[in-house]
């Protein structure tokens, strides 16, 4: 029987590693990442989860650990945040380019100095190049069924690629909502157990990540990219599937709400997708034509289908927690890459909001549509990138 | 454990192939054919960045014939204790896991990782393959490398003394510590041996002479090492459950006057070449206190 509870989404991420059978769980403690580490070691000592779990000595040890257990062929998992995930970068590379399905929640919290411990996701956002599938959440239900999708979508042949479900600090990761935990034997038929073609095998000696010279190494690249082009595809189908079998689809690699006939779209990322929401509906009431649109996978980025919204739309403003210095914000960014070579572009704008943990309400998110709509009005955009709410 | 009296009796089978590329003479190349020899081929070896990482020949050939896990320089010990955990989850209990790394490894930028595996009592076997510096990346100095030695990054010869590594394991009351080098095959291959057959961490500490390094002939090898466990540069010994004890042809040398003047072993590298008279002194001081440790160690036996 499907179960509805209420707790955090950090709690339902360690019930997640349940759900899913995971066999090795190695992982260091960070705030805010921490009741995820705490709970999983509840179930196992307990005995509510039969997984081995290495209480590692850094988060660098946690990602290689879980490589190690990757390799010798068994489900693996970690969770860690900002620090803890810029420690483990090294091993980011290594555990993608092993092409070992790792997956991993991401509490996005900002870096310091100075120290600080609410959301931000510049964390996750400047590890994009690690060859990693990200997913961003917005909420708790969504953390769950992503991480049950995620083994299913890593697992698969034709990806084998490790995956970062990202949840924000606090705004999700502690804040108690309603989930709906479905059945255990219909998880179990979604995601049967894990079972690698290649993995450390004394009958069946092979050498792992050898010294590659230029003659390969580009070869085993284009396959990184041929596997995240494989994710692309399957991605929406594995949540549509999903859907089917529980009742919870999220959109697969974009989000959209009211896009169709709006005037401007607000293209967010994470929980900003859910306050963009309550502001389309209030703007709508005001009588301006909005829609939002919320990436949820960052990593393939889904540019078909932005550049499908850029298609029928006057402007994209586009809201990041997260800023790539010397640059702009990372959505803004990678939305414009894709927009290139695009006929009839719409006006642009990136608004850099959030950073540091500071709300980003619909009230908020309200003020950028309306800054927007003016621009509309006046045929062009004023400001390139917009720091919301920037004291002076 | 049937007991091994010479090396006619060690096992003629080879899980170190042939075409490997470590250079002539290389005392971990030799140690590492012996690890095979004594622990057989069911055995998972995890690779950091070392010279061994190139040893076994780039992709798509390797002359390694047991499963390997190349991994990141600091990673040997935790990718190991990923790989225990497997295996149990797995319900593979006959495998051993054997993390192969060497000093830099192991002394410097992966002792975070070892010290972390061995606190937790992670049930596998890390070797040190010790040649005493940073060997693949053309011999810069490391925490191995011993006071006055030539290295790229030490021309001069190094100023501080090499880290008492298997003291710091054994510190961490692991179950097994013992150091042994390739010129006392017997003694390698026992040790070996006798890990294997126990739980826990154990921790094997190889003094591998590196003719590239240490500039020396590539015929000498086995000779400098015996010249090292001969003058005291080099000490063969186990402590086992907390308890030391040297052993053969280490044990008689706590009679000073049965030890060769270190010289012998210096003087024959050239990386010691800078080295003075009174360099060549505090050595030999530092060393015979080191051998009234290890008499203090003998005779109370419990560290």
């Amino acid at each position: 029987m499907a179960q509805r509870i209420i707790d955090t989404a950090n709690h339902i991420a360690a019930y997640a590693t349940k759900a899913a059978r995971v066999q090795v769980i190695a992982a260091y403690p960070i705030t805010p990442q921490t009741s995820i580490v705490e709970r999983i070691a509840e179930l196992v000592e307990n005995g509510n989860l039969s997984a081995e779990y290495v209480r590692v000595e850094s988060e660098h040890s946690a990602m290689s650990t879980c490589i190690g257990a990757a390799a010798a062929g068994v489900r693996t998992f970690t969770a860690t945040s900002a620090h803890g995930l810029a420690l483990m970068h090294e091993a980011l590379h290594w555990a993608s380019g092993s092409r070992l399905p790792i997956v991993m929640p991401v509490v996005n919290r900002a870096l310091g100095p100075g120290w600080s411990i609410w959301s931000d996701l510049t964390d996750s956002m400047s590890q994009r190049d690690t060859g990693w599938i990200q997913v961003y959440c917005a909420d708790s239900q969504e953390v769950f069924d992503t991480i049950i999708q995620a083994y299913k979508l890593c697992e698969n042949e034709r990806v084998l690629l490790p995956a970062m479900i990202c949840l924000e600090a606090f705004i999700l990761s502690h804040t108690y909502m309603p989930v709906e935990i479905p059945d255990q034997e219909k998880i179990d038929e979604f995601l049967p157990p894990y079972k690698p073609k290649w993995f450390l095998d004394v009958d069946n000696p092979l050498s792992h990540a050898n010294i590659v010279s230029p003659e390969w190494y580009m070869e085993f690249r284009y396959m990184i990219q041929e596997a995240m082009e494989n994710a692309r595809r399957l991605i929406p189908q594995i949540d549509k599937e999903y859907g089917r079998s529980f009742g919870f689809e999220h959109g697969g690699l974009i989000e959209k709400y009211k896009c169709e006939d709006a005037d401007l779209i607000l293209l967010t990322i994470g929980t900003i997708g859910t306050e963009a929401k309550i502001a389309v509906d209030n703007l709508r009431r005001e009588g301006l034509n909005v829609g939002s649109a919320r990436v949820r996978v960052f990593r393939p980025f889904p540019k078909e289908e932005i550049r499908g919204l850029a298609e029928s739309t006057k402007m994209l403003a586009i809201i990041d927690r997260g800023v790539s210095f010397g640059m702009e914000g990372f959505l803004a960014e990678e939305t414009k890459a894709s927009l290139c070579d695009q006929k009839n572009r719409p006006l642009i704008a990136g608004f850099v909001a959030g950073l540091g943990g500071r709300d980003v309400t619909f009230k908020t998110i309200e003020k950028i549509a309306k800054k927007s709509s003016k621009w509309i009005l006046a045929g062009r955009v004023e400001k390139e990138t917009v720091w919301v709410d920037l004291r002076e | 454990m049937k007991k091994i009296a010479s090396i006619k009796e060690l096992s003629k089978e080879e899980h170190l192939l042939k075409g490997h590329i470590a250079c002539a003479g290389c005392g971990p190349a030799i140690s590492l054919r012996l690890l095979f020899k004594a622990l057989g081929n069911r055995v998972i070896l995890v690779v950091p960045a070392c010279c061994s990482s190139i040893i076994p020949g780039s992709y798509p050939y390797t002359s390694f014939a047991v499963p390997v896990q190349n991994m990141l320089f600091e990673a040997t010990a935790a990718t190991a204790s990923g790989i225990v955990a497997a295996l149990r989850q797995r319900g593979i209990r006959d495998v051993t896991v054997v993390g192969w790394a060497g000093d830099g490894g192991t002394f410097d930028i992966g002792i975070q990782a070892l010290s972390g595996a061995a606190e937790r009592g992670t049930d596998f076997i890390y070797v040190c393959y010790d040649n005493e510096a940073y060997g693949n990346t053309g011999m810069q100095r490391s925490g191995a490398t011993p006071y006055g030695a030539w290295t790229t990054t030490t021309p001069a010869g190094k100023k501080e003394r090499k880290k008492d590594m298997p003291f710091i394991m054994a510190a961490h009351r692991i179950p097994y510590v013992a150091t042994t080098c390739p010129s006392y095959p017997i003694d390698f291959i026992k040790k070996l041996k006798k890990a294997q057959q126990i739980k826990g961490t154990r921790f094997i500490h190889v003094l591998g002479p590196c003719p590239t390094g240490w500039r020396y002939d590539t015929s000498k090898t086995v000779e400098i090492g015996r010249l090292a466990v001969q003058t005291g540069m080099w000490t063969l010994f186990e402590i086992e459950n907390g308890r030391f004890k040297l052993n053969p042809p280490s044990t008689k040398l706590i009679d000073r006057a049965k030890r060769k003047p270190v010289k012998e072993y210096l003087r024959l590298q050239d990386r010691f070449r800078k080295l003075t008279e009174g360099d060549i002194e505090k050595i030999q001081k530092w060393l015979d206190e080191d051998w009234e440790r290890y008499r203090n160690l003998e005779s109370n036996q419990y560290l």
